[in-house]
């Protein structure tokens, strides 16, 4: 028998290799998808020419006034000149390093917790959940002889932060209990949590908002002089906790049965079976549905632009009525939607990438 | 306690419905100390809802069950205490799929009893030379196959240190190939003295260690007898019936 010789490789044909070779098999592989290429090539072209012409290549960046948009493109003049503005409302500005400080403590707890490599996880937990918190609170309000500021001031992106992480925070704990209440055994609590779900889940967001503001006051006696601020994080906390429990009710519906009564069967108290158990692997069905309920509220923080409160798009509608500065609203608009979609894209990516963390976790 | 019977178990004329329909009718069983008792029956007979009773996953509405001097009814604390006594091996399982095998093992008894990480770990791992499975301790259920999930499971009843087994078809789910490796370790806690209540159709296994078998069927206990007279002898024409069909193939 003669001695097996493998054929030496050759190198792979020209149309499955290149620039050329990827764009003939991709784009030009049959006659639609030609000519869908082509179409799709010109719209392009004619939207994005000229829109990044305006945006950069003609686009006007220093100055200090409109007299300084000249070129006929973009004016981001308008953008930096009242960035501040933008970024903190009316904030006093020999105070800004006090949002400053709370923003980077925040980033540098997130980076803590959101970097697998980082250890001591437990710690940072404790500490993000209790001392910051805390903190941040002196820092933006003050108090501990920092001069107060009242939260009619604080406005811009600091106010669209504030209202998301405070409503994202608290309404997972209240979502959580609200679900594992709709499911109990005892009567009375599923109706109180079911009652109490449908309700929030069934209005406006926008009409809790103005019953916060308006209705809340002539109901309480006191709750006038309660902060409008405060008052407005409530409806969000709540309208949102409404939302977080069905998205925990749906994880903790797609666990087995088998689940519960393992952990019964050993002995474990409810909350044990609850914490220790179920809520561990219900998390991982439940992440992609609460980063789309986060998401969705970091948006609607711009809602309370009608109880009187400026967020970053209240803040740069104002600037945009302003009559020094008029004819500028691609720009402010632009400017907003791109601060949002950082914050979204942000969320989104690291929920992807938690999801595939988990799947890979402790599955075959 | 229980020392004037000498009965962990005993079940008097418990009653349960599902609803609208009775599922069990009239059950009275004593269990003693120590005793193996292989329970059979057709599909639907209530075996599963018996002796899920006994720990409490099902309510039963009338009757009395009493497991080791502790009468079970709705009271949080005697239901805690049985649990602590009572261990129970599923048809599928029902390993945690989030922690790995040592943790889910080491889970009830630091949680439930409180013991130290490092103690709870070692009675861990003694268990799991005893399924056979040591090597395993650091992987997930899922990376396991069928019959090393349920030795885990076995193993993970065990560390609560039960003074009662109960086992719910524990070899169904798996190919025959790992139905061994399971009824082995089985054989060998029996052989240890543990009483144990088994549902099953393996009955190889209960010729081998039962010392009662039960018939059960339309929720009832139809016959009870010794392994011997039970397979040899039956006496009611349903159990020659049922036996006829799980022995003549
Ligand atoms: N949660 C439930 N609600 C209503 N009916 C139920 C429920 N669980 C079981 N049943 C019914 O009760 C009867 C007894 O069920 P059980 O599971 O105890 O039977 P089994 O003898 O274990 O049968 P199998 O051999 O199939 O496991 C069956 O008819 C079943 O349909
Ligand atoms: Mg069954």
């Amino acid at each position: 028998m003669s001695e097996f010789v493998p054929k030496p490789a050759r190198p792979a044909p020209i149309t499955e290799i290149g620039a050329i070779g990827w764009a003939r098999k991709n784009l030009f592989s049959s006659i639609p998808n030609t000519v869908i290429t082509l179409l799709t090539a010109y719209v392009l072209w004619s939207v994005l020419v000229p829109f990044l012409g305006w945006a950069f290549v003609n686009a006007d960046w220093v100055g200090s006034s409109r007299a300084d948009c000249t070129s006929g493109g973009a004016c981001w003049v308008f953008i930096s000149v009242r960035f501040n503005l933008f970024m903190y409302g009316f904030y006093p500005e020999d105070s800004y390093w006090r949002p400053n400080l709370a923003f980077i403590l925040l980033i540098g707890f997130l980076i803590w917790l959101s970097i697998p490599r980082i250890p001591f996880k437990k710690l940072g937990a404790i500490l993000a959940l209790t001392v910051y918190p805390v903190l941040a609170y002196v820092l933006l309000y003050g108090g501990f002889g920092l001069e107060v500021i009242p939260t009619h001031r604080w406005g811009g992106l600091m106010l669209t932060l504030v209202l998301a992480l405070i409503g994202i925070v608290v309404a997972i704990p209240i979502g959580v209990v609200l679900a594992l209440g709709r499911r109990s055994e005892m009567p009375v609590i599923r109706m109180v949590c079911v009652i109490f779900i449908e309700f929030w889940r069934g209005v406006p967001l926008i009409t809790i908002l103005f019953m916060a503001s308006v209705m809340l006051p002539l109901f309480f006696v006191g709750g006038t002089d309660a902060d409008k601020l405060m008052r407005a994080l409530i409806g969000i906390v709540m309208f949102q906790s409404a939302y977080m429990a069905e998205v925990v009710r749906g994880g903790l519906q797609a666990l087995s049965k088998g689940q519960f009564e393992g952990a019964d069967a050993l002995g474990l108290s409810y909350w044990q079976k609850m914490f220790l158990v179920v809520l561990p692997q219900a998390m991982k069905i439940m992440i992609p549905g609460i980063v789309n309920t986060l998401i969705s509220l970091f948006k609607d923080t711009s809602l309370i632009v009608i109880i009187g409160l400026l967020d970053i798009l209240g803040m740069v509608r104002q600037a945009l009525a302003d009559p020094a500065w008029l004819g500028y609203p691609a720009e402010g608009y632009l400017f907003v939607a791109f601060m949002f979609w950082i914050f979204c894209f942000s969320m989104s990516r690291y929920s992807i990438y938690l999801e595939n963390k988990l799947n890979t976790g402790h599955k075959r | 306690m229980t020392q004037e019977t000498g009965n962990i178990i005993t079940l008097k004329n418990v009653n349960k419905w599902y609803g609208e329909f009775h599922v069990l009718k009239d059950i009275n069983l004593d269990v003693k100390m120590g005793e193996k008792i292989v329970i059979c029956g057709p599909s639907g007979s209530g075996k599963s809802t018996m002796i899920r009773c006994i720990n409490h996953l099902e309510e039963h509405q009338e009757g009395d069950i009493i497991v080791d001097g502790v009468i079970l009814n709705n009271d949080l604390k005697n239901i805690g205490q049985i649990r602590k006594e009572v261990g129970m091996v599923f048809q599928h399982f029902n390993l945690f799929p989030h922690l790995t095998v040592l943790q889910n093992c080491t889970l009830a008894p630091i949680w439930v009893k409180k013991m130290p990480q490092k103690e709870a770990e070692k009675i861990a791992m003694k268990f799991l030379e005893r399924v056979k499975i040591p090597d395993q301790a650091n992987k997930f259920p899922g990376q396991l196959s069928g019959g090393q999930q349920q030795r885990v499971a076995i193993a993970r009843s065990l560390c609560m240190n039960p003074r009662v087994m109960l086992f719910d078809e524990p070899t169904s789910a798996l190919d025959p190939e790992m139905i061994k490796e399971v009824l082995d370790v089985m054989v060998e806690l029996a052989g240890e003295g543990m009483t144990m209540l088994c549902v099953t159709h393996e009955m190889g296994f209960a010729k081998k260690v039962a010392d009662r078998v039960i018939f059960m069927d339309a929720g009832q206990i139809i016959e009870e007898n010794d392994p011997e007279s039970f397979f040899n002898n039956p006496q009611s024409e349903r159990t020659k019936l049922f036996l006829s069909q799980v022995l003549g193939h």
